[in-house]
C-alpha cells in the first residue's frame, strides 16, 4: 500500500506542491530534449538518403566541435575557425564516401551499419590522438552566443531559463524548418529521397549516387557542428558526448527513422520524460535513472508500435 | 517414404483441403473476393490467371502466411479460421516461391535437412553432445534426405552453399526442401518460371513423379499452359481476385470468359 | 601435397557428418590441444599465460556466446557486457551465500542466471528485428549497468562499490583469490573453455544450429518449415547469454581477481562485437582469430615500437588501438566480410591443392 502511494501518488504531490521546480524540470527536459533531437536529425539525413544507420553521428558531433575549438586554441579567429571547421566536415563527408560507402555500396544494411561502428571507434581514437582527450571550453562568447539566463518568477518560486538553451531551441527549430524546405522543395532534396527509396532505381535516372552521398554526409556534419557548439557550449567538450548520443537510438525509435518532424517530437518527449522520471521517481529507486530510462521506454514503444510514432509501417512481401 | 502426418487420413478423391468464401484485402487492395475452390487427395490442381489475380495470395492464405477477413479453410477435415506458418507446416503442408526462398547460408544438404526439422525429436541436451542418439537421428534422416538428393539428381552441388548455384538448381533444392517435409499438400508458385524448355521438362517430370511415386497432392502456379495442360487434372482459373473457371484442362481451355480475360484465341 | 584427402573415404554418413572429416584437420586439432595443455604452462613465462592467455580464452568464449545469437541466428546483440556482468556478479553472491560449495560449480550455475536474463531481454525478438533489436538490447545493457552500479546488494553493501573474488580451492589447491597460481587459473580457463566450445560446436552442427541459421537466412521461409520463431530466438539468447555469463564469472574470478561495474559496459559489448566481425559472423574458430586479433593488439603496440627504438605513451596506444580497430573493421567489412575465418578457409583451400596453383 505504502509502495503503491510512492509510486503513484507522491511523485504528483510533489509536482503540485512546487510547481516552479516543476516547470524547471520541464524545461531541462525540453532542453535536453532539443539536442537529441538535433542528433537524431543528422540520423535521419543520412538514413533517409542512403539507407545507412550511421552510428558514427555522435562522434561526429563531438569531432565537429573539438575542431572548432582546437583550431581556435592554435590562434585561429573563431568565425575563421568556423569556416574551417566547415570545410573539415566536408572533407570528412568526402572521405567516407569514398573510403566506406563506395566500396560497400550494395551490401546488406546491417554490414554498412557496421562499418559506421569502424568509423566510431576511428574517429575516436583520432580525435583523442589530435586534440587531447580533456575537456575542452566552447568558444561561446568569441561566436556570439548568449550568455547568463532570463530568471521568471512563478507561482511562488522562479524558473531560470539559461540563454543558450533558448538560443538553442531557436536554432534548432531554423535548422529544421530549413532542412524541411530543402527536401520537399529543392531538386537535390527529391534526388535524396529517391537514393533514400532505391539505390538502383536512383542510377538508373541518372542520379549520381557519390554526389548525393557527399551532400547528405556533409549536411549531417553540419547539423553535428551545430548540435556540437550548442551542446558544447552547455557542457564543455569532451568524448563523454559520444556516448549520450547513443541516446538518440531510442529517440528514432519513437519518431521513426525516416521522419524529421518525428525526430523532433520523440527527441522531446524522451528529454523530458528522462527528466521528470529521474526527478520525481528516480529517488525512489537510487538515482541515475536517467541512464537507461529512455531506452526502455523505447523498447515499449518498439513492443506496441515497431514502426515508431512517424514511421511507415512495413509490409513485407512474399 | 510416406509417415503419417498429423491430422485424420483422407481417401483418395476425397477433398484434402476446401477454401470457402475466402476474401482477403491489403488496406484498400482487394486480392481475393469471395473465391471457393477445392483440392482432392493425390491429385494435380492447377491455379492460373493473368497477374495480380491473386494466386500468390491464395497460396499465402492456404499456407497460413495471411489470415483472409472472410471465410475457411479446411484442411484434412479440420476447419481453421486463423492459422500459423508453422501449423500448416505440422499439418502437412509444404511449400515453394516464386523467388526462391532458400537459406542462403546454408548448403544444399543442409537447405534440405532443414526440411526434416519437425520430424527430429532429440532434445537440447542430446543436441549438446552429439554423439549418440542425436547422431543416430541426424543419420537416419541424412538417409531420407539423399533419397531426394537422388531422386533429383542434384549429388554433385550437395556441398555449394546456394547462393552460388544456378537458378534452375535452386529451385530443384527448393523442391527437396519441401519433399523432405513429407508433406500432404504440395504448394508450388512458378515452378517453371526462368527456365529453359530442357529445365522445363526436367521439372515437369519431377513433379509428376511426386505425384505419382509419393502419392503427394499438389496445388501448383503455372503461367505456361502447355505445362498446366499436361500436368495438371483440375484447373481453377483466377482473375482480379475473382474465380472464373474450374474444371478439367480441356473445359477450362475452351472456356468464354478464360479465353477473353486470359488465354486469348488466335488470329 | 600435405593437406590432401585422396584415400580417405567416407564410409558412412555419420564419418561424413563429422566436425574434423580430415584426418589432417584431426591431428591439427590435437597438436594446437596438445600445445595448450601441455606446452604453454610448462614453457611458458607468467606473462604469456596470465596477461595473455588466460584473457585470450575469456574473450573467445565470449565472442562464441555473441556469435551464437548475432553470427548464426542473426540477432545483432549490444548487451553482451551486460550479460557478462550478469554471470560475475551471480557467481560472486552464490559464493558469497554457499563458500563452502566449489567455485567451478558457482561458474557454471551463474551462466544460467545469465542465460535466464539473457532469455528474458531476448522476449522482444519476437516482434522487433534488425537494428530495433540492437536498441532492445541496449536497454539491457544500461538496465544492469545501472543495478551494479546502483544497487548496493550486487556488491555486498561495500563501500567502494567493487566486488573482489575471494580464495577458493579444488582439490585443496586455491583457483582463485590472492594465493592461486597462473597456470592453475590457466588450466581453470582451458577447461571451460575446450568444454564448452565442443558443446557449441556440436550444437551448431545439428539441427538447432541450422534452425539458428534458417531463422538468420530467412525468417519467413523458417516458420514455413515448422520451425517455431520465439522457442528458437529465445533459445539462443539463452545459450549466448549462458557463454557470456560464464565468461564474466571467469574474468572477475580467474583473471582479474576483482571488478567494478564500469567493466561490464558498453565499450566491452561493442569490444567482443569486434571480435566476432573481424573474425568471422557465422564461425567459432572465427571466435578465437577475432579474440586473438583485437586482443593482442594493443600488446603488440605497447611493446613493439620500444624494441624498434621509437617511444610511445601509453595513451598514445589506447588511441592508435581504437584507430587500428575501427579502420580494420571498415577494412574487413569491404574485402571480406565472413571474416577472417573465411581468409582461413581459403587458405586451407590453396593448401589442399598445394604446390599446384589450382
Amino acid at each position: 500500500m505504502d509502495l503503491l502511494y510512492k509510486i503513484f501518488i507522491d511523485p504528483f504531490i510533489q509536482m503540485g506542491a512546487a510547481p516552479d521546480l516543476l516547470v524547471q524540470t520541464l524545461w531541462e527536459g525540453l532542453v535536453a530534449g532539443v539536442l537529441y533531437s538535433l542528433i537524431a536529425l543528422g540520423f535521419v539525413l543520412i538514413f533517409k538518403a542512403s539507407g545507412v544507420f550511421n552510428f558514427a553521428q555522435g562522434i561526429m558531433v563531438v569531432f565537429a566541435a573539438l575542431t572548432l575549438v582546437g583550431l581556435h586554441e592554435h590562434g585561429v579567429p573563431a568565425y575563421v575557425a568556423l569556416a574551417l571547421t566547415i570545410a573539415v566536415m566536408f572533407v570528412l563527408a568526402f572521405a567516407v564516401e569514398r573510403v566506406m560507402l563506395r566500396p560497400l555500396v550494395n551490401q546488406p544494411d546491417i554490414i554498412l551499419f557496421m562499418a559506421t561502428f569502424g568509423l566510431t571507434y576511428f574517429l575516436i581514437g583520432f580525435g583523442e590522438l589530435i586534440f587531447g582527450g580533456e575537456i575542452k571550453v566552447m568558444i561561446s562568447d568569441q561566436l556570439g552566443l548568449p550568455k547568463g539566463a532570463f530568471d521568471i518568477k512563478f507561482a511562488g518560486g522562479f524558473v531560470s531559463l539559461q540563454k543558450i538553451d533558448i538560443a538553442a531551441a531557436v536554432i534548432a527549430s531554423l535548422m529544421v524548418a530549413a532542412l524541411a524546405i530543402f527536401f520537399q522543395k529543392t531538386r537535390i532534396g527529391r534526388a535524396l529521397r529517391a537514393v533514400a527509396d532505391s539505390h538502383r532505381a536512383a542510377l538508373s535516372v541518372g542520379i549520381s549516387l557519390e554526389q548525393i552521398w557527399v551532400i547528405v554526409w556533409f549536411a549531417a556534419g553540419l547539423v553535428a557542428l551545430t548540435t556540437g557548439i550548442m551542446w558544447g557550449a552547455r557542457s564543455g567538450v569532451s568524448f563523454a558526448l559520444s556516448i549520450i548520443a547513443l541516446k538518440a537510438l531510442p529517440v528514432l525509435i519513437l519518431g521513426g527513422f525516416t521522419s524529421i518532424p518525428g525526430a523532433i517530437v520523440g527527441g522531446l518527449i524522451i528529454g523530458i520524460g528522462e527528466k521528470i522520471g529521474e526527478f520525481y521517481w528516480g529517488p525512489l529507486v537510487g538515482s541515475g535513472v536517467e541512464s537507461w530510462l529512455a531506452y526502455v521506454i523505447a523498447l515499449i514503444f518498439l513492443l506496441f508500435r515497431p514502426q515508431g510514432l512517424f514511421g511507415e509501417k512495413l509490409i513485407e512481401r512474399i | 517414404m510416406r509417415a503419417p502426418t498429423s491430422g485424420p487420413e483422407v481417401a483418395a478423391g476425397d477433398v484434402l483441403l476446401a477454401v470457402e468464401n475466402v476474401s482477403l484485402s491489403f488496406g484498400g487492395v482487394k486480392a481475393i473476393s469471395d473465391v471457393s475452390l477445392d483440392i482432392r487427395r493425390g491429385e494435380i490442381r492447377a491455379i492460373i490467371g493473368p497477374n495480380g489475380a491473386g494466386k500468390t495470395s491464395m497460396l499465402n492464405v492456404i499456407n497460413g502466411f495471411y489470415t483472409p477477413q472472410r471465410g475457411r479453410i479446411t484442411f484434412k477435415g479440420q476447419t481453421r479460421s486463423k492459422m500459423r506458418p508453422h501449423d500448416a507446416a505440422e499439418g502437412g503442408i509444404a511449400r515453394t516461391f516464386q523467388n526462391v526462398a532458400l537459406f542462403r547460408g546454408m548448403t544444399a544438404l543442409d537447405n534440405i535437412m532443414t526440411g526434416r526439422t519437425l520430424k527430429m525429436h532429440r532434445g537440447f541436451v542430446w543436441q549438446l553432445l552429439r554423439y549418440g542418439p542425436a547422431m543416430a537421428e541426424e543419420v537416419e534422416h541424412r538417409q531420407k534426405v539423399e533419397e531426394i538428393i537422388d531422386f533429383l539428381k542434384i549429388q554433385d552441388i550437395r556441398r555449394i552453399p546456394v547462393g552460388r548455384l544456378a537458378y534452375g538448381l535452386q529451385k530443384r533444392v527448393e523442391l527437396g526442401r519441401a519433399l523432405a517435409m513429407e508433406p500432404d499438400l504440395l504448394l508450388l508458385d512458378e515452378p517453371m518460371a526462368g527456365m529453359n524448355l530442357e529445365e522445363k521438362e526436367d521439372m515437369s517430370r519431377y513433379i509428376l513423379d511426386v505425384n505419382d511415386h509419393f502419392g503427394t497432392t499438389i496445388a501448383l502456379i503455372e503461367h505456361d499452359m502447355g505445362v498446366v495442360m499436361d500436368l495438371s487434372d483440375r484447373v481453377v482459373v483466377l482473375d482480379h481476385g475473382i474465380k472464373i473457371a474450374d474444371g478439367t484442362p480441356a473445359e477450362v481451355k475452351n472456356d468464354r470468359a478464360v479465353i477473353d480475360a486470359y488465354l486469348g484465341v488466335a488470329h | 601435397m600435405l593437406y590432401r584427402e585422396t584415400g580417405q573415404y567416407k564410409t558412412s554418413y555419420a564419418a561424413d557428418m563429422a566436425v574434423f572429416p580430415i584426418v589432417q584437420d584431426r591431428v591439427g586439432i590435437a597438436v594446437i590441444l596438445f600445445i595448450a595443455a601441455v606446452i604453454i604452462p610448462y614453457f611458458g613465462g607468467s606473462f604469456l599465460i596470465e596477461a595473455v592467455m588466460i584473457p585470450f580464452m575469456i574473450f573467445a568464449l565470449a565472442a562464441i556466446g555473441l556469435n551464437l545469437l548475432t553470427g548464426y541466428t542473426g540477432l545483432l546483440s549490444l548487451g553482451t557486457g551486460a550479460f557478462m556482468g550478469v554471470g560475475a556478479y551471480a557467481c560472486y553472491k552464490l559464493t558469497t551465500y554457499f563458500p563452502g560449495v566449489n567455485i567451478i560449480i558457482w561458474i557454471f550455475v551463474s551462466g544460467f542466471f545469465a542465460a535466464a536474463v539473457g532469455a528474458v531481454f531476448g522476449l522482444p525478438s519476437l516482434r522487433i528485428k534488425g537494428f530495433y533489436l540492437a536498441v532492445a538490447t541496449l536497454a539491457a545493457q544500461f538496465f544492469l549497468s545501472w543495478l551494479f552500479l546502483r544497487q548496493p546488494w550486487f556488491y555486498n553493501y561495500n563501500t567502494s562499490g567493487a566486488i573482489e573474488a575471494p580464495t577458493r580451492t579444488l582439490f585443496g589447491v586455491a583457483v582463485t583469490g590472492a594465493t592461486s597460481t597462473g597456470v592453475t587459473r590457466y588450466y581453470v580457463v582451458l577447461g571451460f573453455v575446450v568444454v564448452m566450445t565442443w558443446l557449441a560446436s556440436n550444437l551448431v552442427h545439428g539441427r538447432i544450429g541450422r534452425s539458428w541459421m534458417a531463422v538468420r537466412d530467412m525468417d519467413l521461409a523458417a516458420e514455413l518449415i515448422g520451425i517455431r520463431l520465439l522457442p528458437t530466438k529465445l533459445l539462443a539468447f539463452a545459450v549466448s547469454s549462458f557463454y557470456c555469463g560464464v565468461a564474466g564469472a571467469l574474468m572477475v574470478f580467474i583473471w582479474y581477481g576483482s571488478a567494478e561495474p564500469l567493466v561490464f559496459d558498453v565499450d566491452l559489448s561493442f569490444f567482443i562485437l569486434f571480435m566476432i566481425i573481424i573474425g568471422g559472423l557465422g564461425s567459432l574458430v572465427g571466435c578465437f582469430f577475432g579474440a586473438a586479433l583485437i586482443f593482442i593488439l594493443p600488446i603488440a603496440l605497447r611493446y613493439i615500437p620500444p624494441h624498434f627504438g621509437l617511444p610511445i605513451q601509453p595513451a598514445t596506444v589506447d588511441h592508435l588501438q581504437y584507430m587500428i580497430i575501427g579502420a580494420l573493421i571498415i577494412v574487413f567489412l569491404i574485402i571480406e566480410p565472413a571474416g577472417l575465418a573465411r581468409l582461413w578457409q581459403i587458405g586451407k583451400q590453396k593448401l589442399r591443392v598445394w604446390p599446384f596453383p589450382y
